[in-house]
């Protein structure tokens, strides 16, 4: 935005201009949502936030100091710093999500200002979505109301790591100590029992700036950070780097015969040249043959990066496909259970077909059964058979196909999605991924790894077997060995145990072959257990290339 | 260009993205997510700095294919010489597939701000045009430069903007728009306007200029300009319907920090002849960059008025 640390004047030397780029260029991001009710002095504090840390125009004050009818003159209205719309200045509420932006000498924030409104559940769900932290406005004369719960627990429930309690307009409660710390007490029992959220806890005043940017001088009780000490210094939440790699192909591109790049957003995880990568939904697998960006290779990339990779073999992938991390790959399943927050005028209606967007696909989908809905007062489930506006529910979701994921809670990328009307086109809901729901006999395809493996040994074929099925794999047991065969069978995502020493004279390059005779003793002193259970975890960990013109399409 | 000699994209890494890093990403994947999902994409092109950054984004976001959707300029008819060469030779130089509209019945009729005032001529040269344009060619989808931080009531705008038949946009009544997940179902007749910019500011903007050397118009470059001088305005002398008072035309240092139509965008007194001038410029401003635009300021509220109508 503007004065960033307001240090520079325009006489400022080039050298100068070059420091600052270079600090500029240091910042990183912290994205942060805002809520409060109308009266908890929201707008208020966002406009000093803005204002102290010098990150507002002339114009801008000067075209909200003294403009409102009865307003003392040359007095600046904070709260009209932010508020944008002409309908809810004329009725005087925040009535939609109002991004800001603001940066510091350490750090560029954006701010996502929603209402606090009990109908408005569902702005404030939408500004949590993308934060990393929020700030929750709490009246100190008032307390803990059921609404600084619904925030707190709507927060919570988006999975924002950083909760920040500013209990305000401590001015009109004498800067009163007890009053302070009887509240935050209170909170953090409260945000305790959501979860694994941190909390920290602020007496500030907005009208009069008391620990916003500047320390309060008529709280020296209060020896924490500020509010924005405590923004710059937060953890930004970077866990996504070093999670398992998730890769939404969003596109192909394909310029000519020589390219094939794979387009998407990292949603988490890093990826590396020469790493094997696992392709969903078809299970082949390849090599990051190279990471292309308008600059040049890269040797790694990671979330949320945008990039385009290629492999090193020819696989057929389009777009909703996913690239993952072969060892440890996704949930599959077609049967979810989510938390949704509805967005919606019309209620929502089990067995009415909407369509799931999870990532870069889009997928046929019904709701079976609201499981409870959760009274946003009292935090306490309900039972309830739709939800509508502004509900939040736990339902299951039945898909017309299975869909790979990760609960929302591990992945926020990969384990939210959201619902769309097919008639009206309308968002009707976002969805919060919990779990799948194990279908009868769909098993998690997804976790076991189809391979041949040839046992010339009837009791070593038989161990195998008894553990393959004891996990729940899908097992074949053949004595034909024929190369068309056994890519069928491996096309269909099952283990194939041949039981002859074979192999030889077979095509099998790409797939996954074990000999059980490689995982016995030399000596025969090895149990045939243990050989099996052997057998089975390299079956398991495999994560080799898929081979070249095509295989198992 | 400025000098840019010491700076250069950090490369990504596991360990820490940089702001700019961050909000790049963003912007390709709503690049990416709407060439895939539409029918007729189109790029608004305004050949100004936001323009020349949606630009390049767009480059990134398809390399090392080309940009898989065409590029449409809405001609005022009074935009600076400056500004149709800078386009044209753009367009040439980098294989761009460029569209321009004009309102020319209004054109013909003699459409002009002094003679309409601002608003009727914003009215029928822009948002008449733009409306026209996008439905003469059948678009779907229409990427514009805009971002959230320019204006308050664009503060509210979502990156994904629906708009109805008639083009209009309605406040009251936007698509929740939660994580990534960009709804971008239409029914026919209807336009979804999107804003890959929409969470970058006007100092990300020229920083990200200058470290990745994106060629802009030389109008945002101080160097000595006839302008009309009046009271604290400086007006640039470019049609012949623009005329000051006796004594008013001077030649002045100036420069453009935002680029319009040259009757309705003033300039500014300023030495600011590279980038990183431009940028300590910027910092020590004390006024917000639209502030020399006449038309955001016709009457309180004008922005939305405008948007309401479909005006960008």
């Amino acid at each position: 935005m503007t004065t960033t640390g307001g240090m520079l004047d325009s006489e400022q030397s080039e050298f100068a201009i070059e420091e600052f780029l270079a600090l500029e260029q240091t910042k990183d991001l912290l994205r942060f949502s805002t809520a409060g009710s109308v009266d908890d002095g929201k707008s208020t504090l966002i406009g000093r936030l803005l204002y102290d840390s010098r990150n507002v125009y002339e114009d801008q004050v000067r075209a909200v100091t003294g403009t409102r009818v009865g307003q003392k003159h040359g007095v600046i209205d904070f709260a009209q710093l932010t508020d944008g719309l002409r309908a809810e200045r004329e009725q005087g509420i925040t009535i939609d999500v109002a991004y800001r932006y603001f940066s510091t000498q350490r750090r560029k924030f954006i701010i996502a200002d929603t209402p606090g409104h009990e109908q408005y559940t569902r702005n404030m769900a939408t500004g949590a979505s993308t934060a990393d932290l929020a700030i929750i406005l709490i009246d100190a004369r008032k307390g803990i109301l059921t609404q600084s719960r619904r925030h707190a627990y709507i927060a919570s429930l988006l999975g924002i790591r950083h909760l920040v309690a500013a209990v305000n307009k401590m001015d009109l409660v004498e800067f009163s100590e007890e009053v302070y710390r009887s509240i935050e007490g209170e909170l953090e029992e409260l945000v305790a029992s959501f979860g694994r959220a941190k909390l920290v806890t602020i007496p500030v005043s907005a009208l009069d700036g008391d620990n916003v940017v500047e320390a309060s001088e008529r709280m020296p009780w209060y020896t924490g950070p500020t509010l924005l000490e405590h923004l710059e210094a937060v953890p930004v939440w970077k866990e996504e780097a070093s999670q398992a790699l998730r890769l939404p192909v969003q596109r192909v591109i394909r310029p000519d015969q020589n390219y094939r790049g794979f387009a998407g957003q990292i949603a988490a995880g890093t990826v590396r040249k020469g790493d094997v990568v696992a392709v969903l939904p078809s299970g082949q697998s390849s090599r990051i043959a190279s990471i292309t960006t308008f600059h040049g290779d890269l040797d790694e990339a990671s979330a949320p990066l945008s990039i385009a990779v290629t492999l090193e073999d020819e696989l057929d992938i389009s777009r909703g496909d996913v690239l993952v991390d072969a060892t440890r790959l996704p949930q599959q399943s077609s049967s979810l259970e989510a938390s949704l927050v509805w967005f919606d005028g019309d209620r929502l209606e089990t067995h009415k077909p909407y369509l799931l967007k999870h990532g870069a696909q889009t997928v046929s989908a019904r709701v079976s059964r609201v499981l409870h809905r959760t009274n946003i007062q009292t935090v306490t489930a309900e039972a309830v058979s739709s939800l509508a506006m502004n509900d939040i529910g736990v339902v299951q979701v039945e898909l017309i196909r299975p869909i790979f994921f990760d609960a929302y809670e591990e992945n926020r990328a990969s384990g939210s999605f959201i619902l769309i009307d097919p008639v009206t086109n309308a968002t009707v809901a976002a969805g919060m991924i919990r779990g799948g729901l194990q279908a009868a006999g769909s098993g998690d395809v997804a976790r076991q790894k189809a391979g041949v493996i040839f046992a010339e040994d009837d009791s070593m074929a038989a161990a195998v077997e008894s553990i393959l099925l004891a996990e729940g794999w899908p097992v074949v047991t053949t004595c034909v060995q024929d190369e068309q065969l056994l890519r069928a069978l491996l096309s269909l995502r099952v283990a194939v145990i041949v039981r002859a020493t074979g192999g030889d004279g077979l095509n099998l390059n790409g797939l996954n072959v074990l000999h059980v005779s490689d995982f016995v003793g030399q000596d025969g002193a090895v149990e045939d257990g243990d050989a099996a259970a052997a057998v089975v975890d390299a079956l398991r960990n495999w994560s080799g290339v898929a081979g070249q013109k095509g295989d198992g399409r | 260009m400025g000098s840019s000699a010491t700076l250069e994209m950090v490369v990504p890494s596991a360990a820490k993205l940089s702001h700019l890093q961050m909000l790049e990403a963003e912007s390709i994947h709503i690049f990416r997510e709407v060439a895939s999902e539409f029918q007729k994409p189109v790029m608004l092109y305004s050949i100004g700095k936001d323009s020349s950054v949606m630009l390049r984004l767009a480059q990134k976001a398809f390399f090392p294919g080309p940009i898989p959707f065409p590029l449409l300029h809405v001609d005022t008819g009074y935009k600076f010489n400056e500004m149709i060469t800078f386009r044209d030779e753009q367009a040439a130089s980098l294989g761009l597939d460029l569209r321009v509209w004009r309102n020319e019945q209004a054109l013909a009729d003699g459409a002009n701000p002094v003679r309409l005032g601002t608003q009727r001529c914003c009215g029928l040269l822009k948002t008449t045009a733009l409306l026209d344009g996008l439905r003469a060619h059948g678009f779907d989808a229409a990427f514009g430069g805009a971002r959230r931080d320019e204006e308050k009531s664009r503060a509210k705008e979502r990156i994904f903007s629906f708009r109805d038949r008639a083009g209009q946009w309605d406040p009251k009544n936007q698509r929740p728009e939660v994580w990534n997940h960009y709804n971008g179902r239409i029914s026919p007749g209807e336009s979804i306007r999107v804003f890959p910019l929409s969470n970058w500011t006007e100092l990300d903007i020229w920083h990200y200029i200058l470290l990745e050397e994106i060629p802009i118009v030389p109008l945002y470059f101080a160097k000595e300009r006839r302008m009309i001088v009046r009271a604290d305005s400086l007006i640039p002398v470019e049609q012949t319907f623009v005329h000051g008072l006796p004594g008013e035309e001077q030649w002045v240092r100036s420069r453009l920090r935002s680029l319009g139509c040259s009757p309705c965008t003033g300039a500014i007194r300023s030495d600011a002849d590279t980038i990183p001038k431009i940028i300590a410029e910027l910092v020590s401003f004390r006024s917000s960059e639209r502030a020399n635009r006449v038309i955001d300021h016709d009457q309180d509220g004008s922005m939305e008025i405008k948007k309401r109508e479909g005006y960008f």
